[in-house]
């Protein structure tokens, strides 16, 4: 009865109440939204790194990624690729020659990474192609292609078709340079991304670079399921122990933090919030136990004894946390859930994100543990706004309380 | 045999300018089945007598047994269950749960007690057909009147099967009409199934139902007097 009883209590005054559980279903579902938001941004923001940039798992020699050096190839990558392309779990395999060196234009130069690829395992591995938006993916068999983002053509003043220089050291020490033809222009989005990374086919870097021809010094390779890394990473660095086998989180380790790191400050923030409403909550039900203190007065004058005021009044103080926490989180749930399938357009603001390689077009993405977890913070906050009000409740004297008129 | 047995009451209030001596030493002996009216001026320390031996205010000195139990050296968590397993209450302004139905106010009381549910509401139905409202088992205390809450509070009063009932000012906030219904059902619970009712008033009218009046004066009785017709035990 003392459920009835609370329950009833809640709705006592409509108006405050009301008032209480309309903020509480307000800030639940402003704070579920947000969080839903941004995981969303970083789901797509790991998503589009490892499909254009990462993916799943990458082999170097030790010492390349110790210093990057020309020499620390692998020798038969080639074959590595081959072999790996038959695994089970394998969707693409990608052997690349990774450089760092300069392209110049007639105007300038900058600092980028060469990529030599073979572009049909390349695309078997990452997204690169469809992310020309001019141009082409490599054309004809032509010597000398190569394919940069449009932001580092920006940069160097050059357009398609546009000759760039690239000038390396090659396997001898000895400075060499080549001029490429510009067939194609990317966009990731990823600013960063795009100004630095050049790509080039892999025969014509190693003619460059006098680098045998089957080798190469990155395996990428994509995995049919993401779930399937962990399995395709044991089984890789067993069969290759010459070299490091990285999964993406190992690759880009930000990526996994971005994760983490925006799934806690997303329930500092719902804490935050809570913390708000706990006050507001707190002072509803300190008028409520004030309004009754004669009614209080009474139950303890008849028998209520002082642990069934205190559940009385927590109970009502959950009862009315939990409302206003269902309908936020249902809200919040519904509308989350809504922009999953319906993107929100930022792209007004499209630059600032794009540079810190996030999509202008946000789905959100929501995690149904959220929505548990908040109920049971809403739970805990009621229970930590009921304990002044009941004590109060309980500080009350029957005999004082009945004498008021 | 004695329900109730006061020794040398007093209660001495501390205000900021004044000690006042709200009740300045009575003794009373209350046996089982009497129906007893506590009269006197306003300010004579009626109220204040009555919440110390229901056991809701403190006595600055004296003691009160119920049924041999000296209630005042109960921890306050026993005197607690105390008063909700033996003294029955009836209140001035009804003190009803406004969001309870009428049925609920009596059965909150028997739920506390531990009743089982079925026991619970056959014994509320028969008290609410005892004060005459067996047809308004689900009305809300704001929709009935004044007398009815009040016979409402007297069920819940009774469903504690308590040893007394302590009525401060049952009929003040009532008219003429409800008075005597309310006085004639006391009476007939007090007749009938010898339920022990200690009221206080200032209505002369009630005042001539009462069997025995404690008058008080001061914080002190002044005279206690028994009509003819107490029932011989
Ligand atoms: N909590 C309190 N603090 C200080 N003085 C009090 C308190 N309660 C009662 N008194 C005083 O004690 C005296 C007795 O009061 P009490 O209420 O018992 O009288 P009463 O006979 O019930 O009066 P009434 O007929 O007006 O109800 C009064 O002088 C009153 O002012
Ligand atoms: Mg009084």
């Amino acid at each position: 009865m003392i459920f009835i009883l609370s329950w009833r209590n809640v709705w006592r005054n409509k108006l405050r109440s009301g008032v209480m559980i309309t903020a509480m279903a307000l800030g639940i579902c402003a704070g579920i939204f947000s969080t839903a938001f941004y995981m969303g941004m970083a789901d797509q923001r790991i998503d589009k790194a490892i499909n254009t940039e990462i993916s799943h798992i990458q082999l170097h020699k030790p010492e390349f990624l110790r210093s990057n050096e020309i020499s620390a190839y692998i020798p038969d990558a080639e074959a590595t690729r081959a072999e790996i392309n038959d695994m089970e779990h394998v969707a693409g395999v990608s052997n690349r020659i990774v450089i760092n060196s300069m392209v110049a234009s007639a105007e300038t130069g900058a600092g980028v990474r060469i990529v030599g690829i073979d572009p049909q395992n390349e695309s078997a591995t990452t997204t690169l192609h469809e992310k020309v938006v001019e141009g082409q993916y490599f054309g004809a068999d032509r010597r000398n292609q190569i394919v940069i983002g449009q932001k580092l053509a920006e940069k160097l003043k050059v357009r398609l078709g546009s000759k760039v220089v690239i000038t390396l050291q090659d396997v001898g020490n000895n400075i060499t340079s080549g001029a490429f033809r510009i067939v194609g222009l990317f966009n990731t989005v990823n600013t960063m991304y795009d100004e630095s990374n050049v790509f080039v086919l892999r025969k014509d870097l190693i003619r460059l670079t006098n680098l045998p021809k089957h080798s190469g010094h990155e395996i990428a390779i994509l995995a049919k399921e993401i779930d399937d890394v962990e399995d395709l990473q044991k089984s890789l660095a067993g069969q290759f122990e010459g070299l490091t086998v990285r999964n993406w989180q190992e690759i880009s380790p930000e990526m996994n933090y971005l994760n983490e790191a925006m799934d806690l400050y997303m329930y500092i923030f719902i804490v935050i919030i809570l913390i708000a409403l706990l006050f507001g909550i707190i002072n509803t039900m300190l008028m409520a136990v004030l309004e009754r203190t004669k009614e209080i007065g009474m139950l303890m004058a008849v028998g209520m004894n002082k642990g069934r005021v205190f559940s009385m009044i927590m109970v009502e103080t959950i009862m009315l946390a939990l409302t206003g926490g269902v309908f936020g989180v249902a809200l919040g749930a519904f509308i989350s859930k809504y922009f999953e399938t319906h993107s929100i357009d930022l792209s007004l603001w499209g630059e600032v994100y794009a540079n810190l390689g996030y999509d202008p077009f946000v789905y959100t993405s929501l995690d149904w543990m959220l929505l548990v977890n908040v109920t049971l913070m809403v739970i805990g906050a009621g229970i930590i706004a009921s304990i002044y009000p009941a004590i109060k409740a309980l500080s009350n004297d029957p005999a004082d309380a009945l004498r008021i008129e | 045999m004695n329900v109730i047995e006061i020794k040398n009451l007093h209660k001495t209030y501390n205000t900021s300018q004044v000690a006042v001596k709200a009740v300045n030493g009575i003794d009373l002996s209350i046996s089982k089945g009497e129906f007893t009216a506590v009269v006197g001026p306003s300010g004579s320390g009626k109220t204040t007598f009555l919440n110390m031996v229901g056991g809701l205010d403190r006595p600055t000195s004296g003691e009160v047994f119920v049924d041999g139990v000296n209630i005042w050296e109960l921890s306050s968590r026993k005197l607690i269950d105390f008063r909700l397993r033996n003294i029955g209450f009836v209140f001035q302004s009804y003190n009803l749960i406004p969001v309870f139905t009428a049925k609920e106010n009596v059965e909150f009381i028997m739920q506390m007690q531990g009743w089982d549910a079925k026991k619970r509401f056959e014994r509320t139905k028969k008290l609410m057909d005892e004060v005459g409202l067996g047809d308004r088992l689900s009305s809300r205390p704001g929709k009935l009147s004044g007398g009815q809450q009040q016979r409402v509070a007297v069920a819940r009063a009774l469903a504690s099967k308590p040893k007394f009932i302590l009525a401060d000012e049952p009929t003040a906030n009532l008219d003429s009409h409800s008075t005597e219904n309310l006085l004639d059902i006391m009476e007939r619970l007090n007749m009938e199934e010898e339920i022990t009712f200690i009221f206080s008033t200032h209505d002369p009218r009630v005042m001539k139902k009462a069997r025995r009046i404690v008058t008080i004066e001061d914080g002190k009785i002044l005279s206690d007097e028994r009509k003819e017709a107490e029932v011989a035990h």
